[in-house]
């Protein structure tokens, strides 16, 4: 069964990419969507035994790679965690499959396009179902090369074709980190098998190696180094350039691989390597500062981006941050929560986007928009559905939508961990939550609300999608309100234990415990956030907003307020100021709220506004460090080093002299019988005086 | 079975196929037909024979195998013939890139056809030799002698700058043949004998004079990887070289360089070995980035490949020197890696120069639009290149990295910024010719893959899938040699560091 799910999709793959002229779309659409559909199923069986009846499997299939002590095999893992990865990728990839029927409708290479999506699949599977890490990379940059397909997918666009590369080669530089770490895991523990190394890792805390000439801990330094690579994939911060970027590929790809599966192997992983990881305080906390930094960063380029495809890319990376800064806290249950659920509620952002995309012929921008609400109703009800799960809108102790449990989870967790880079992240984590639902308000309403701004010739053509893109919608937006509700208990809650298993390891206690203990307002925060954003974007991209909702508005910042004077809150004189200050920002954005206001805003703001709109300007930044330089150098290494010096001293160098000394011995060849006799008169010359001189001192 | 001297057989077929070629009369378009067919015939006989030698090798010993011996030249100069797990597969990799080369030839090549495969099937005989000789005069002859079919092929049916071109290969090649000439000499005067296996076996040389040997080969073999500084002549003599000169200049005779290493300065001169490994470090490094930034600015096709191909030797040579299984094997892989997946590159190449003649990259774009197929063969061998794991390039520099890694982290590092280099090169330059949008008439009339094209790469592709999944068949032959090289030369170095003063001894961890 667990070849079956792995397998499969490979083998869709094949039939569909080198039989696609035979049997034709139809076929290759049948072929991969049946296998990837089957691999679900099975997925799910999967799920039921070993994380829910407790029952991990290893299978080894084959030997891979045997040279000395360095041996590797072609296994299948499955614990939780892998059996989560398995629902998560094979669920929304079956999804995104059949979706892709109806959005690809009118491209002239479907079966490479279902080949390709499959393909990448397999890849995810042999990454999430690995017993070491050499699969692990294999699968690693097997996805990279599924994602450079499938971004580059429309190769007649050269922004695509630069967007693929990019992605390639900003992965790679974190695979070189994942590489160099698979290295040095060789090198100190002699063996590259998860079970071997988790095994012999204890021993090795706190112990030193010599790293690039300096005494480093081992521990640290490897997880780094591992780490890195997680950065690489899941697009954090410094490495994130590339995501974004990636939407140039079609939408079911975005939603495939850079919301739901792709950029969470990075989290995987270091959930996976939580043994080692939990030695690695230095690390830990490194992960912690990128993971907030990246969510808070991707939030703030998120608010002024008006391509619709690329707000909710930044809300991808910012979400992928909160997940890191969990796992930096050693909430490792939360972060991989936050993964199911995102993969929900993401893919059906990206997926509804496509559909908005596909109704309104191929526009993305958003200010062309507005008003659409009538022409796709679905639609737009589906969109609402997973922006309020992904603002994290819920009422406590009731019922929320899926990530109101998993975000609050990470920010009790960060709070609960009671450190500095705990509280750093826990802060900029609140940020974030209010930026996400501000930014995510702000797409709704301008894509769905007000006035439309749309051509006439798009309007007069939008239209609801085919029952084939929304089915899988339904069953996304199923996920996207129940999932947190229903599996609450079991990633982070009272099954947290027999849930997990031996899958995630905590070294000391386990930060979720604490994490149910936080004070009331730490637990309300986030909510007020998410709310206070969705009013604030409402007031500001709906034009004419009624009387009585703003009066309503008001209302809702005093009850707000009233809530913050709540004995728990009170505890905490930080908390109890900032709610105070969200609720009177909210009352004042109510009351002069306007649609003017983020004209005015940006007018007053230009330069904030340039760099937030230009991301940070880290492209500029990198093109001027790092690429120009390697061309320059290139370009002087061939011209000067190779052609110039190596070549100039070299053959050419050597032939020119032997030209000129040529040309020089000519001259003695005169041909005047004196000439020559002068010569040799002076060789007899030397050769007496060298014979007498020889025997003479010699001796 | 193993009483006929199959080495033999394997060797000198392809020379009689050479006389056959002698043969055919009648019009030049008649002899040319008639050439080809012998060519094909032979080098895919070749083929099949070579693959007796593997199936019959016994990878449970790391003696030399299928030895023949017979007197030669005088009392001590025999002619000697074997295969042990370093040299085996580079025999079944030349036999096996061969019919290709004719292949790739067949339509490409249309003047003085007789001669052209005259020269390449003299070519094969004395690469196949190198591999199996078991004397130094033996092996120089073989070495030496692969120079001149080669240095023809470009000479003659090179492209515009081919004189240039043959001739800088010739000089820079000869240069360091001649200085391994006088280390043979003084290893003949010092050791009384020119039979390899009694070399292999026992100290012959004292520290001093193993410097000077050691630096007498390196001059020879470090042209023909070709190492930095003195890998100018590869770029020139691919640019000029038909297809499949290319093809057997990347595939084999890169890889000669790489075997001497293995078979004469490793395990003859362990001491100078050890006392120049990082010499030979700081050589591959500066090569693995180096040409990499090099092949990130050129305009040629040909031109790149040849310089990836400088970078990947530098792999090579780096796992060389680890010394300890992970970078030997590595290094003995990606050199088998390399002549596949390289080869096939420019393979790949001629494709599109048979069609338009011209390697500028530039000059091309789009041809995924109206070359599908040819886009999807090119995709695999540029990812084999870029190293992705599945494929063959990734066991090869894996390896070689992960044993590195145990000897010395920074020039790691340093070698695997190549992953990052190799794949923007590479990546680069399958943007410019395959995507984008087709927009040159000349180009849009180009035909996707014939018959005898695909037949080429079907099988390359399924070696390269074949090495990266289930390397286990490659890896397996070469396991006990290799430990016997690593044994030996551990001893060796051990009695030298015992045989000095105590106090030195910290300074050689």
């Amino acid at each position: 069964m667990f070849q079956l799910i792995v397998f499969l999709p490979l083998l869709a793959a094949i039939v569909a990419g080198f039989g696609g002229r035979v049997i034709g779309d139809r076929g290759a659409q049948l072929v991969t969507c049946g296998a990837v559909i089957t691999s679900a199923i099975l997925s799910i069986v999967v799920f039921v035994n070993v994380a829910l009846g407790h029952q991990p499997e290893h299978v080894v299939l084959a030997n891979w790679i045997t040279s000395g002590d360095f041996v590797v095999n072609w296994a299948i893992k499955v614990d939780t965690l892998t059996a989560v990865m398995l629902v998560v990728v094979n669920g929304v990839s079956c999804l995104v499959h059949v979706y892709s029927i109806g959005y690809m409708s009118h491209d002239p290479h479907k079966p490479r396009f279902m080949a390709y999506l499959s393909l990448f699949t397999f890849a995810m599977l042999m990454l999430v179902t690995a017993d070491n890490f050499v699969q692990m990379f294999f699968g690693w940059e097997g996805v990279g090369v599924a994602s450079y397909l499938l971004i580059g997918f429309w190769y007649k666009k050269p922004t695509a074709n630069a967007a693929a590369i990019k992605a390639f080669l900003v992965n790679r530089v974190g695979d070189f980190g994942f590489a160099l770490g698979i290295f040095g895991i060789f090198l100190v523990f002699g063996a590259v098998s998860f079970d071997s190394v988790f095994a012999a890792a204890p021993a090795m805390a706190g112990k030193s190696f010599t790293f690039l000439n300096y005494q480093l801990d081992v521990m640290n330094t490897l997880t780094f180094l591992l780490f890195i690579g997680a950065m690489g994939k899941s697009a954090q911060l410094g490495l994130h350039t590339w995501l974004p970027d990636a939407m140039e590929g079609p939408t079911p790809v975005s939603a495939l691989i850079h919301a739901a599966t792709m950029v969470t192997a990075g989290v995987f992983m270091v959930a996976r390597c939580s043994p080692m990881f939990e030695l690695a305080p230095g690390t830990l906390q490194f992960v912690t500062i990128i993971g907030a930094s990246t969510a808070f960063f991707a939030a703030t380029v998120g608010l002024v981006q008006n391509d619709i495809k690329r707000i909710i890319a930044y809300s991808t990376c910012s979400q992928l941050g909160y997940m890191f800064f969990a796992l930096g806290v050693g909430a490792y249950g939360a972060a991989i929560f936050h993964l199911f659920t995102h993969a929900f509620f993401k893919a059906l952002l990206f997926l509804g986007a496509g559909s908005v995309i596909h109704g309104m012929s191929d526009e993305q921008d958003i200010r062309k928009m507005g008003g659409l609400f009538p022409y796709m109703k679905v639609t737009a009800i589906l969109m609402w559905i997973g922006s309020l799960a992904l603002a994290g809108i819920g009422i406590p102790g009731v019922f929320g939508f899926a990530g109101f449990y998993s975000k609050d989870i990470i920010l009790e967790s960060a709070f609960a961990a009671h450190s500095g880079v705990g509280m750093y992240a826990f802060w900029l984590g609140i940020a974030a939550a209010f930026m996400t639902a501000f930014y995510s308000g702000r797409l709704l309403f301008m894509t769905f609300h007000g006035h439309s701004r749309a051509d006439h010739d798009v309007l007069h053509h939008a239209h609801e999608s085919p029952q084939v893109m929304l089915v899988p919608l339904y069953i996304l937006a199923t996920g996207a309100v129940l999932a947190g509700f229903v599996f609450y208990e079991f990633f982070v809650g009272h099954h947290y234990a027999e849930f997990w298993g031996s899958a995630l390891k905590v070294v000391g206690e386990n930060v979720l415990e604490h994490a149910h203990h936080v004070p009331f307002w730490v637990k309300l925060l986030p909510l007020v956030m998410a709310v206070g954003g969705l009013a604030i974007s409402w007031s500001f991209y709906i034009d004419n907003v009624p009387k009585w909702a703003r009066l309503l508005g008001i209302a809702a910042a005093i009850g707000i307020i009233a809530a913050g004077a709540m004995p728990g809150v009170v505890e905490h004189q930080g908390g109890m100021v900032l709610t105070g200050l969200a609720a009177l920002v909210l009352a004042l954005v109510f009351y002069v709220g306007r649609p003017s206001m983020p004209g005015m805003l940006v007018a007053s703001n230009q330069a904030l506004y340039q760099f937030l709109l230009n991301k940070w300007y880290f492209d500029e930044l990198y093109d001027a460090l790092f690429v120009r330089p390697a061309k320059w150098l290139g370009f002087q290494l061939w011209k000067k080093g190779d052609g110039k010096v190596i070549d100039g001293y070299g053959p050419d160098g050597v032939t020119a002299a032997i030209g000129f000394v040529a040309r020089r011995a000519r001259v003695l060849q005169s041909g005047y019988v004196y000439h020559y006799a002068f010569a040799m008169l002076i060789g007899v010359a030397a050769l007496v005086t060298w014979y007498m001189l020889h025997s003479g001192g010699g001796r | 079975m193993t009483d006929w001297p199959i080495l033999s057989l394997v060797t000198f077929l392809p020379l009689l196929g050479a006389l056959f070629a002698l043969v055919p009369r009648g019009d030049e378009a008649v002899v040319a037909r008639n050439v080809r067919s012998i060519a094909l015939l032979t080098t895919g006989a070749t083929f099949v024979l070579s693959l007796l030698i593997w199936i019959n090798f016994d990878s449970s010993t790391a003696d030399f195998q299928f030895v023949e011996e017979r007197a030669w030249l005088g009392d001590t100069i025999h002619f000697r013939m074997g295969v042990d797990g370093i040299s085996m597969l580079f025999v079944i990799l030349t036999a096996f890139l061969m019919p290709f080369c004719i292949l790739a030839s067949w339509e490409a090549i249309q003047k003085r056809v007789r001669e052209y495969m005259i020269a390449f099937l003299l070519l094969e005989t004395l690469m196949i030799g190198v591999f199996c000789a078991l004397d130094l005069v033996l092996f120089y002859l073989f070495f030496e002698g692969a120079l001149i079919p080669m240095f023809l092929i470009i000479g003659v049916w090179g492209g515009a700058r081919k004189i240039y071109a043959s001739f800088k290969f010739f000089l820079y090649t000869l240069v360091g043949s001649l200085l391994m000439l006088l280390a043979m000499i003084t290893i003949y005067i010092h050791a009384g004998t020119t039979s390899i296996p009694e070399l292999l076996t026992g100290d012959h040389f004292a520290a001093g004079l193993q410097k000077w040997m050691w630096l007498a080969f390196f001059a020879s073999f470090a042209v023909k990887m070709p190492m930095w500084p003195v890998h100018t002549w590869l770029p020139d003599a691919h640019v000029e070289a038909p297809t499949a000169g290319s093809v057997i200049l990347a595939g084999v005779l890169l890889k000669m360089g790489g075997y001497g290493f293995l078979r004469f300065s490793l395990p003859m001169f362990p001491v100078a070995s050890d006392y120049f490994a990082p010499l030979v470090f700081a050589l591959s490094v500066i090569a693995v980035i180096y040409t990499s930034l090099v092949a990130l600015m050129q305009q040629d096709m040909k031109k790149l490949i040849a310089y990836s191909s400088v970078a990947h030797m530098g792999f090579v040579t780096l796992g060389l020197f680890v010394m300890n299984p992970q970078g030997v094997e590595g290094g003995i892989f990606q050199m088998l890696s390399h002549g596949i997946v390289s080869g096939a590159l420019f393979l790949c190449v001629g494709v599109v120069y048979d069609r338009l003649h011209t390697r500028e990259i530039e000059r091309y774009g789009g041809l995924v639009n109206n070359m599908p197929r040819y886009a999807l063969v090119f995709m695999i061998f540029t990812m084999a290149s870029v190293g992705l794991p599945g494929t063959s390039g990734f066991v090869g520099e894996f390896l070689v990295l992960a044993g590195l890694f145990q000897v010395d982290t920074v020039v790691t590092a340093l070698a695997a910024t190549g992953l990052v280099l190799g794949a923007a090169y590479m990546l680069w330059l399958y943007r410019k010719v395959i995507f984008g949008d087709l927009s040159k008439d000349d180009l849009k009339r180009m035909l996707d893959l014939s018959l005898r094209e695909k037949l080429i790469f079907a099988p390359l592709i399924a070696v390269v899938f074949w090495m990266g999944i289930f390397p286990g068949a490659f890896l397996d032959v070469m396991h006990v040699s290799v430990d016997n090289l690593l044994h030996n030369y551990d001893t060796a170095i051990a009695a030298h560091e015992a045989g000095r003063p105590a106090v030195a001894e910290g300074a050689h961890p």
